[in-house]
């Protein structure tokens, strides 16, 4: 063959293969899937406004609740005076009947507004007084605002807060009042009133709460030895013998006690100081029940971060006072962090061993696939359920069991056998665990065969390589789940509420008591406190800046729960996972 | 050099062709018969060889052929895989490999392995190497640190790691890792070296370190040797077995492999004509 003929073959072949209609080569819009993008980025971007408000409306309620307010003074038409913080100002729509009975002035002002008049929320404080803490103010009702000098706002320890003047101090019977009366000196008695109603509740709660706790511990040696030897039996009458003894002992200590708290007490009661709100009605209290006094119109910057800081110090190292809505939340805290810890420490060994069995030891079939949807679906279980049955089995039954075995001597007082931190821990950790569980089997089942080969050809056993090759390499993944888990459980409030969560904890769960920590006792938690706090309390508005700090307070602990967490991964993870080529 | 035709079948490859050279220690492994299926599938069918004490024996052949299959059945790795059939028996030196009382993690101890990826620990060097000595309970550090320099001697690596030794195995080159996973598999100081492909993901600098070692290791160890290049089955082995759809076509001596094949089908595979 010549080259010319193949030339020329080549030459013809197009056109004796059969020529189809030309492709388009645009892409048609579906075909490159922008619409979908566009949807993808919407619904992102309606998810994260979400959030992102939510974060936004928590945070600034939340870091805005402690800021010193200033004390406006109301003059209404009426001639009454209200003093208060204002609160909030809406605007609302004013009904017939009501704009009937307003002045001709007023009425044409709020038609020619479309019906529409404002009004502010005060926080007028003096409950006692006024049976009621805030009060709304209707703008054709004002005659003047003013907001003068001089007017305190007073936190009390009872009654919630005072607004109004301080009138004068009595200390020992002398009487101090008027330009003598300066708030240097007051801050200064104020101090020491306080240190003395801490010292009271210090022996109070304190010391003679010691003597009581021991006191009952031998009461309890009576009841054991009954149990024991049988009433009157000689070893029962030895028993009670000695805690005769013992108990009187005490009782000398209780009496010096109870003596001390006394002395402080006349003392405390003789200084008292005569507040009066706007109108001029008086109310005497003692000074140590004043927590913080400030005249709130009279502060400087600097002054008004000192008051803000040292109520955000109150709130998070003190006990709450007035039904949880004033005060601190320490206990709250506390009890949080500790149940959020004892769950974490329960379900990361059940869930990680639990997953280890499923995927690596147990034969991989239906019975297998049926316990793994089970785990699944648990996860979709109301929490609430979970609740019931920590109440009915851990409570009741476990816990029941343990107090017949181990306090016989305290029934019908329950130890165990109702809800409690244990029975919280241990309930949370169910409702976690098919996270962890799920979580970690994903993250056995990533580790690469090649590695297990590689150990198992070093003449390694199964188990040496799941210890020492597979366990470290997935445990940045269980972390994850245990994150996951943690974060759940510690937002998780509706099931605590029936297994040992209470509005206000005597005790913390630890203590200087042995064992030092109490698993049997309830303890408070900031899920339940928010609940309580913002439906639960006399009046909503006096719960609610404390909602907004509590949930606050609760997101930055499960934040720094979290990132500690996710600190620790990322370090196994560089551990492990690093590798290139 | 002798032909053993056995099993005489339809079709050619139903028998061995066989011509090695022998050790002189005698053969280490002996397989005989040895069948193989993976569910139904049969991988590999009445495979008969004997290992020679001290050579490196080269497995080729075609993608797919059993080559991985055979050598994962040496050390029981096959024993991992779900349904898992085999019949037939292989020994190490007497000892029956699949025998009923056998001691498996024993036996493994006693051939190291090297896979086609490298595939260390996320450990230290250090804890990289002497991995197969943890397994075993070993706690004397000085024994340790002189299994490990020994092993990473004898797998060159030696002195572009002595002083990073407490560093991630992770963070060393591809080559390196390799050369790492064969100081693992040579530290416990085994009687024979499988090795699957070891160079396929290396360049020619550490492919050739890599023959290098398997020349300076053959004498003390035992090689068996998958691989897909030639010219390295002829540079590094001194017996050649030529596989083909689950059955050894031929099993020589290399050079005679390479040069003079038994058979077509061997001549046509080592020139390239097909596979
Ligand atoms: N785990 C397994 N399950 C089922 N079949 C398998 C499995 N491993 C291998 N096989 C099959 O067994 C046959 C032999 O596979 P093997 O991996 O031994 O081939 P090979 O010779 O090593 O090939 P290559 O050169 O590509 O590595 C193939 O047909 C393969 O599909
Ligand atoms: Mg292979």
């Amino acid at each position: 063959m010549k080259s010319g003929e193949t030339m020329e073959a080549v030459a013809v072949k197009p056109t004796t293969g059969a020529i189809t209609a030309r492709r388009s080569y645009e892409s048609s819009l579906s075909a490159r899937g922008e619409p979908f993008l566009w949807g993808l980025g919407g619904a992102l971007g309606f998810g994260v406004l979400l959030v992102v408000g939510f974060l936004v409306l928590v945070f600034w309620n939340g870091i805005t609740t402690f800021w010193p307010k200033p004390i406006e003074v109301v003059t209404l038409l009426s001639g009454e005076l209200v003093a208060g913080e204002p609160t909030r100002r809406e605007a609302f729509k004013v009904g017939p009947e009501r704009l009937a009975s307003l002045p001709e002035a007023a009425k044409a002002r709020i038609i020619a507004d479309d019906h529409i008049a404002r009004r502010v929320l005060l926080r007028t404080g003096n409950f006692d007084l006024y049976n009621d803490d805030y009060r709304w103010i209707e703008d054709y009702k004002i005659e003047k605002v003013e907001t003068p000098s001089n007017l305190f706002f007073i936190e009390r320890q009872e009654w919630g807060a005072f607004v109004g003047r301080i009138k004068s101090l009595s200390k020992d019977g002398a009487v101090i009042s008027g330009d003598e009366l300066t708030y240097a000196f007051l801050s200064s008695e104020q101090q020491e009133a306080r240190q003395r109603f801490r010292a009271i509740k210090a022996i109070e709660k304190g010391e003679i709460g010691e003597v009581n706790f021991e006191l009952n511990q031998e009461r309890l040696k009576i009841r054991k030895a009954v149990l024991q030897h049988g009433e009157g039996a000689p070893e029962t009458k030895r028993v009670e013998a000695e805690v005769e003894q013992a108990a009187l002992a005490m009782k000398v200590r209780f009496e010096a006690l109870a003596l001390k708290s006394q002395e402080i007490k006349s003392q405390d009661s003789k200084i008292l100081v005569t507040l009066a709100d706007i109108t001029g009605t008086e109310k005497v209290t003692p000074l140590s029940q004043i927590v913080r006094f400030y005249p709130a119109n009279d502060l400087s910057l600097l002054d008004k971060v000192g008051i803000y800081l040292s109520r955000w110090s109150e709130f998070l190292t003190d006990d709450p006072r007035e039904a949880n809505t004033e005060g601190g939340v320490l206990p709250a805290i506390f009890g949080t962090f500790v149940m959020t810890l004892l769950m974490v420490v329960v379900v990361a060994p059940f869930g990680v061993v639990t997953a280890l069995y499923l995927r690596e030891y147990a034969k991989q079939g239906r019975l297998v696939s049926i316990v793994r949807i089970s785990v699944n679906n648990l996860a979709g279980v109301p929490s609430i359920v979970y609740g019931v049955f920590g109440l009915g089995f851990f409570a009741y039954i476990l816990g029941g069991s343990i107090d017949a075995l181990f306090y016989p001597e305290r029934l019908p007082n329950p130890t165990f056998g109702t809800g409690g931190l244990l029975w919280s821990a241990l309930t949370l950790a169910l409702l976690t665990v098919p996270v962890v569980i799920v979580a970690t089997e994903e993250a056995l089942a990533a580790v690469p065969k090649s590695m297990r080969e590689g150990s198992l050809a070093c003449g390694a056993s199964k188990w040496q390589t799941i210890k020492n090759i597979v366990l470290p390499r997935a445990m940045p993944g269980i972390m994850t789940g245990l994150i996951l888990a943690m974060a759940r459980g510690a937002g998780e409030v509706a099931p605590l509420m029936l297994v040992g969560v209470v509005k206000l904890a005597p005790e913390l769960p630890v203590d200087g008591f042995w064992p030092f920590v109490h698993l049997e006792r309830s303890f408070m938690h900031l899920g339940f406190h928010i609940f309580d706090v913002g439906f639960q309390s006399r009046n909503s508005e006096a719960g609610k800046p404390m909602v907004f700090v509590t949930t606050l307070l609760l997101i930055a602990l499960i934040a720094l729960m979290n990132a500690s967490a996710v600190i620790i991964r990322n370090r196994l993870k560089r551990k492990f996972m690093v590798g290139h080529f | 050099m002798n032909a053993i035709v056995k099993n005489t079948g339809q079709s050619e490859f139903e028998s061995t062709v066989c011509h090695i050279t022998a050790s002189s220690d005698g053969p280490v492994i002996e397989i005989k018969d040895f069948n193989l299926w993976y569910g139904k599938a049969q991988a590999l069918f009445n495979v008969t060889m004997n290992i020679e004490k001290g050579l490196v024996t080269a497995l080729i052949g075609p993608s797919g052929c059993g080559k991985s299959t055979l050598l994962r059945s040496l050390n029981r790795m096959n024993d991992l895989i779900e349904n898992l059939t085999i019949a037939g028996g292989m020994h190490l030196e007497g000892l029956p490999i699949y025998g009923p009382k056998v001691d498996v993690i024993g036996l493994r101890k006693r051939m190291g392995m090297v896979f086609q990826k490298p595939n260390p620990f996320p450990k230290s060097i250090y804890e990289n190497v002497i991995y197969p000595l943890r397994v075993d309970g070993v706690r004397d550090r000085t024994v340790l640190a002189e299994a490990c320099e020994r092993a990473l001697k004898g797998s060159a690596l030696w002195d572009e790691v002595k002083d990073r030794l407490d560093d991630n195995a992770l963070g060393l080159s591809g080559g390196q890792q390799q050369r790492l996973c064969i100081a693992r598999a040579i530290a416990s100081d085994p009687e024979v070296l499988l090795m699957d492909e070891p160079c396929s993901a290396l360049d020619p600098i550490a492919t050739s370190k890599i023959e290098e070692l398997i020349d300076e290791l053959k004498g003390h160890y035992t090689i068996v040797i998958v691989t897909h290049n030639m010219q390295q089955a002829a540079r590094v082995s001194q017996n050649t077995a030529f596989m083909y759809l689950g059955r050894l076509i031929e099993y020589g001596d290399t050079e005679e492999i390479f040069t003079s094949p038994k058979l077509s089908r061997t001549q046509d595979y080592v020139t390239g004509r097909f596979g």
